[in-house]
């Protein structure tokens, strides 16, 4: 590399042993190899695909009834799930970052447990407890209230999966304010909810609206749990990954592969906005 | 975070007497934080297990070492273990290019790292499924030599690969910007070779997090469906991994099987899990220094 950074001009320096060091170039052109064949290779495919026949067949798929139902279905799922996991997300994290308490570490790790879990066996447990031979399968079916194979059974699955981000991301910062401010507030007779518009949610906005925009692109991109769970009927159950693994099944490759770049560009706005997040957190730390 | 109440202060009330006063006392946003974990969390893990146990031990022990099922642990754990092998590996690289050397480029790669979280899963799979086919790009260059990738193992393997990737750069990198460039210039100019300032300096307090990231890693790879259903043909005892059979159990209406399948799957992460918390307890045995 012809821009090397100072340690290496005083490594070069050194002993007359070492002449050039060879050990950087080879590391970051085996670096660069890995990621362009494991993560760019296959994102520039799926522009490729979209768009290799122009944009005409990819203006038509975008049209088609059953991609903007799809659209509509995601955007429903993203616009119940975020704000509910958003509140439960600030509860949380207040609660755990505001008390010392035995089990502190057991509860944080339980609340990432959606993470671990396969998002297969989260829409199973739906399934178990809204399923026709569910726990309240026989109490809803006399209702006429439809969950598993239904709307309300996706938005469940997607909470489910999309659950610890916010908690996740507003606990450190939270830590990291303190509780100063807070108690100033306090004192000079500020009330909670005050406190919280006020003071709180000032201080860790930057770390809730990473947690918001994780929780959203999880909540859009979620594709296991809402796939066991949806039944995947089209018009009605379909969300938009949900869409592109069926038209692909069908044979529908470029249709597929139309709804495919909108997630992609979801994606890439989700890093963008993350990685402008991210350097505001930064300068917060600096400052 | 370490301000422990000391325990002669807390002792004095009887333990069941602090934990009525605690549950009385309850904030609401305690009691949000407990009704929704309660019900989103706590009710459906408890009606798998209670399914799971409903047929009994003997059932359960059939149906989770059943042949089918144990070809697919075998299939779903190799695989996982091979690509976070590798992840391992050149993921901890990436990491170290990341915050050691400048390059162009660089804030673009090390953004775009973490595509694999962002990205649907059934893209990815969609992707993925067409650049290792047979005239897909990567996929033409190994077909004359007679190497299917799509609709393979292997296949199944490159999607682990692209989804475990960020775990570990992610949980390597800020282990690394916090290491100390002075102790590896001191024991350079102590007269260490590159190998032994690698082997004695850098690696032991990077270990912890790259052992971390891998599991994390693995985990992931391990309950991966979307991406692996696509790319996967899914015949049984060749690619067909313990998440997908899973989903076919649950598209016969087998809800037992599917169950059981779940739970074993569940208890691994939950393994998994408790292994990773172990690895980072040991890890923040450096940052107390």
């Amino acid at each position: 590399m012809k821009n090397s950074n100072p340690a290496n001009a005083l490594v070069r320096q050194g002993p007359a042993k070492k002449p050039f060091n060879w050990i950087p170039p080879i590391l970051i052109g085996l670096s660069l190899a890995y990621i362009i064949l494991i993560i760019y290779i296959p994102a520039i495919n799926v522009f490729y695909q979209a768009f290799h026949k122009g944009i005409e067949p990819f203006i038509a798929n975008l049209t088609r009834p059953d991609f903007l139902n799809a659209v509509r279905i995601t955007l429903s799922l993203a616009l119940i799930t975020v704000p509910i996991n958003t509140v439960f997300g600030l509860c949380a994290a207040w609660s755990i970052a505001r008390h010392q308490f035995p089990g502190r570490t057991l509860l944080l790790s339980i609340i990432d447990l959606p993470l671990s879990i396969s998002p297969v066996v989260a829409g199973l447990m739906i399934m178990l407890l809204y399923g026709r031979q569910g726990w309240f399968g026989g109490w809803l079916q006399d209702r006429g209230i439809d969950i598993v194979f239904a709307f309300p059974g996706m938005a469940l699955a997607t909470a489910f999966v999309s659950m610890p981000f916010v908690v996740r991301e507003v606990i450190p910062v939270l830590e990291e304010a303190g509780v100063d401010q807070e108690e100033a507030a306090r004192t000079l007779g500020a009330s909670d909810w005050q406190i919280f518009w006020r003071v709180t949610l000032p201080n860790i906005r930057w770390g809730l609206m990473y947690g918001v925009l994780l929780t959203n692109a999880r909540a859009m991109g979620e594709f296991g749990a809402v796939s066991v769970v949806s039944g995947n009927v089209a018009n009605t159950t379909q969300s938009l990954p949900l869409f592109v693994e069926e038209t692909y099944k069908q044979y529908e490759t470029e249709a597929a592969f139309s709804a495919a770049v909108l997630l992609a560009l979801l994606a890439a706005v989700t890093l963008i906005i993350k990685e402008i997040l991210e350097s505001k957190t930064r300068i917060k730390d600096k400052s | 975070m370490s301000n422990v109440i000391p325990a002669s202060l807390v002792k004095p009330k009887p333990a069941w007497k602090v934990w009525f006063d605690r549950i009385r006392n309850l904030s609401w946003t305690w009691r949000i934080t407990w009704f929704y974990l309660s019900a989103m969390l706590f009710l459906p893990l408890v009606a798998m297990f209670t399914k799971a146990a409903s047929d009994g031990w003997g059932k359960f022990w059939e149906i989770a070492s059943s042949p089918i099922a144990i070809s697919t642990y075998d299939i779903t754990f190799t695989t996982s273990l091979i690509a976070t092998l590798f992840n391992g590996l050149f993921g901890t690289a990436i990491a170290w290019v990341l915050v050691r050397y400048d390059f162009p480029g660089k804030r673009i790669i090390d953004a775009s790292i973490d595509l694999p979280f962002a990205l649907p899963t059934s893209v990815a799979g969609l992707t993925l499924a067409t650049v290792y086919s047979d005239n897909g790009w990567i996929g033409s260059l190994f077909a004359p030599f007679g190497i299917k990738i799509a609709f393979t193992r292997l296949g199944v393997g490159m999607a682990m690969l692209f989804i475990s990737l960020p775990f570990i750069v992610r949980t390597v990198q800020p282990v690394l910007i916090e290491m100390e460039k002075d102790i590896e210039e001191a024991a350079w100019c102590l007269g260490a070779s590159d190998w032994q300032t690698f082997r004695q300096v850098i690696l032991p307090p990077l270990l912890p997090s790259i052992l971390t990231g891998m599991a994390l890693g693995f985990s992931r790879a391990v309950g991966e469906y979307g991406s692996t259903v696509i790319i996967a043909s899914n015949t049984p005892f060749k690619d067909l991994i313990a998440p997908v059979l899973i989903f076919q159990r649950l598209e016969q209406y087998d809800y037992a099987g599917a169950t059981t399948i779940g739970v074993v799957l569940l208890l691994i992460s939950l393994v998994l899990l408790l292994g990773i918390n172990i690895l980072q307890a040991w890890g923040q045995r450096y940052e107390e220094q």
